[in-house]
């Protein structure tokens, strides 16, 4: 085979599909989302399952599924998707798997896409599972030929630890000559295992603690992790995953001998770190993310006789994205000179709304309507109309995760806040949504609840979405909001004096409401 | 033989793809490469930028250190100004010269004009009236993506196959626009 041209995403499709993969499941989300079209992409060719989920918890029951019948499957999300999915998660390492099954997680270090940094290492941590945390697309695509038979043989699902820089950056990837067919299907017969009644649970527990220094032996066997003592080196660095490139660029320039231990499988590989430990004087520990091995070295006293740095010392940011440059200061390195320029302020640029996009005729209007009620709350949530709390159009005072708007909406109202407003896009709507709007349309809650049905996906590139149209609107209708109060909207400039009477009528009106403004992406 | 260079542009300029073309190019000459972008709530509309290293031998880190980048490489002037912390204390600024403007408080033309005559090593493109001569006002992207090929060492031929690739389905002529157009950008800058 030739050199591909991948994502680091891609690497870790292409290794999938060559490990003999059979099914993918996931739900979209920055910076994960290229993992899953890639394989999709092949999946007729290659005979692999690969349609979107209604939200991570879905997937990841569906890729437990395929697992229990014995095929080797990968559920993909974003860090954050991961907390929607902790119920099968947590559970799924009490139960193990049949078939190989990777949880592939992306996390993003910078929040460039998201609403926090959280570090999935430490979930791989509570349940108690392997973790791979590939530091190039090589390494990604090298993990994948190992990574599910490191799940079967050991019983327990396995997490692949991406950040966005390596999901979104392309290098040269050099494939295996000879990919590896699917496993035949074999479903799990052993109810002890899979069935989680107090009494298996407590047994399955058990073997889970039990396996654990196996598990930690093998990272200390792992060829992902590399340690290497240099004769007459005082400092010891340990670098985890993608933030070992960020050493590796400044080492040229360091000049003295350092010794290096390069993490890219957990658990925490021990014996290493006692080694690099009684090799050194002092310890700089390097992290895309939380200062996690940095915090376990340390524990809650430190080490005696030993200087531990890192993000908690203050020798690296305490929070954001590791680069080289960050690197190169706790190195206590000069600078390097760059171009002097003096260019003044330069205005930023943030993301906005497309020109045309029908999410700004419909914040228009909202904007508009809602003019006259000087108490009225917006709660938004997660997709691109959440570019409408910013300027011009300012409608939204909250964002917290999938589907909050409408409980958050729901329980706004329920402490007196009139108007109540929900903005949630249709992906999201199904993803979380459904299920507050249940529970409020029973207490016919005084809540308007958006739907900014645009019929697909957008945020994250136009994925096909479950209900949209005419289903969408039956849909709501069957979760118990009445017919007369879903109310159907096109966003459109010239509808606009329509759009804002429509609006004003169903805020008038003391109890459960829906407006569905109905619009096709521009991406569509 | 390494190179760095830092693509900037508003989302949707395309600048995309033209570090996927120059990427590809880098690994039909067996050279080893690493380009970092952006997705997500970046792209929409808002401030975007690309890292690409170019090597014949391991590279390291995805993302470009500061003051080590050869070239900036820009299809909108005021994004230029955003990244001179990451181009080396001698770095070449090629941009286009058309301003994309989607911001209240952009610059006035004739202010930003002036800053980008005082830079000093620059390639400054009008690339509208190029693209405006050969006939199609989408290809601006592939002026300035052929006069990054005199820093980064390649020619506008390595290009050809992947041009066919990606707009073949469009058609030949399509696929002729954007050849001419990574060639009139590559004798601008040579």
């Amino acid at each position: 085979m030739n050199q591909q041209l991948l994502l680091g995403n891609e690497a870790v499709g292409l290794g999938a599909i060559h490990a003999g993969l059979s099914g993918v499941f996931g739900y979209p989300g920055t910076p994960s989302t290229e993992i899953f079209e890639f394989i999709q992409s092949k999946a007729a060719d290659c005979k692999i399952r690969a349609v979107w989920s209604a939200n991570e918890k879905v997937g990841y029951e569906e890729a437990l599924g395929m697992s229990f019948a014995g095929k080797r499957v990968i559920v993909t999300m974003k860090h954050v998707g991961l907390n929607v999915a902790a119920d099968p998660f947590m559970n799924s390492s009490m139960t193990g798997v049949n078939g190989g099954f990777v949880v592939a997680v992306a996390d993003d270090p910078g929040m460039h896409s998201s609403q926090n940094e959280q570090d999935s290492r430490y979930y791989a941590d509570f349940a108690r599972i392997p973790c791979l945390e590939p530091s190039s697309q090589q390494e990604a695509y090298d993990m994948m030929g190992s990574i599910f038979d490191l799940s079967e043989q050991n019983d327990v699902p396995v997490m692949l630890r991406l950040v966005t820089r390596l999901s979104h950056s392309r290098a040269n990837v050099m494939p295996i000559p000879a990919p590896r067919g699917q496993n035949a299907l074999a479903p799990a017969h052993d109810w002890k295992k899979w069935v989680l009644l107090p009494g298996n649970a407590r047994i399955r527990n058990i073997q889970l603690i039990q396996k654990q220094d196996a598990l930690t032996a093998l990272s200390e066997k792992s060829p992902f992790n590399k340690l290497t003592l240099a004769p007459g080196a005082t400092l010891g660095i340990i670098a985890t995953g993608i933030a070992a490139n960020y050493v590796k660029e400044n080492l040229d320039d360091f000049g003295q001998p350092v010794h290096f231990l390069k993490i890219c499988q957990y658990p925490i590989p021990i014996a290493h770190i006692r080694s690099i430990l009684d090799a050194s004087q002092e310890i700089l520990v390097v992290e895309d993310g939380y200062p996690y091995v940095e915090s376990r070295i340390l524990g809650l006293f430190g080490v005696p006789n030993k200087r531990i740095t890192g993000r908690l010392s203050g020798a690296l940011p305490r929070t954001g994205e590791m680069n080289s440059d960050h690197v190169r200061a706790a190195l206590k390195l000069k600078v390097r000179e760059s171009f002097q320029f003096d260019a003044g302020k330069i205005p930023g640029r943030p993301p906005v709304l497309c020109q045309g996009c029908p999410h700004a005729d419909t914040y228009r209007a909202m904007q508009e309507a809602v003019k006259v009620h000087a108490n009225s709350k917006i709660f938004s949530d997660i997709g691109c109309y959440t570019l409408g709390v910013l300027p011009p159009f300012t409608c939204g005072e909250a964002c917290v995760d999938m589907g909050a708007s409408v409980s958050m909406a729901y329980g706004a109202a329920s402490a007196g806040v009139y108007p109540s407003i929900a903005v949630i896009g249709d992906s999201t709507f199904i993803h979380s949504g459904m299920t507050p709007l249940i529970g409020a349309a029973k207490e016919n809650a005084d809540i308007n609840v958006f739907i900014m049905d645009n019929s697909l996906v957008a945020m994250t590139g136009a994925q096909q979405t479950m209900a949209t149209g005419s289903a969408l609107v039956d849909l709501v209708e069957k979760l118990g909001v009445p017919r007369e109060h879903i109310v159907t909207l096109k966003p459109l400039p010239k509808h606009h004096e329509e759009n804002v009477t429509l609006i004003r009528k169903e805020l008038e009106y003391h109890g459960t409401s829906v407006l569905i403004p109905q619009r096709p992406c521009l991406k569509a | 033989m390494e190179k760095n260079m830092i693509l900037s542009g508003v989302g949707g300029q395309g600048i995309l793809t033209i570090s996927y073309l120059i990427c590809h190019a880098a690994l039909e000459k067996g050279l080893n490469f690493k380009q970092a972008e952006v997705h997500g709530m970046a792209q929409r509309g808002g401030a975007v930028q690309s890292h690409l290293r170019i090597s014949d031998r391991v590279i390291a880190s995805d993302l470009i250190p500061s003051g080590s980048s050869d070239l900036i490489l820009s299809v909108e002037p005021l994004e230029v100004f955003r990244y001179l912390d990451f181009l080396k204390p001698d770095g070449i600024i090629i941009t286009s010269t058309i301003p994309f403007k989607n911001i209240p408080d952009y610059p006035s033309e004739t202010d930003l004009m002036a800053l980008l005559e005082k830079l000093p090593r620059k390639v400054l493109i009008d690339t509208k009236s190029i693209a405006q001569k050969i006939g199609n006002p989408k290809i601006q992207n592939m002026i300035i993506l052929g006069a990054s090929l005199p820093t980064l060492g390649f020619m506008p031929e390595d290009f050809d196959k992947h041009l066919t690739l990606l707009f073949g389905a469009k058609g030949e002529k399509v696929v002729e626009m954007n050849r001419q157009a990574i060639r009139s950008g590559f004798e601008l800058a040579s």
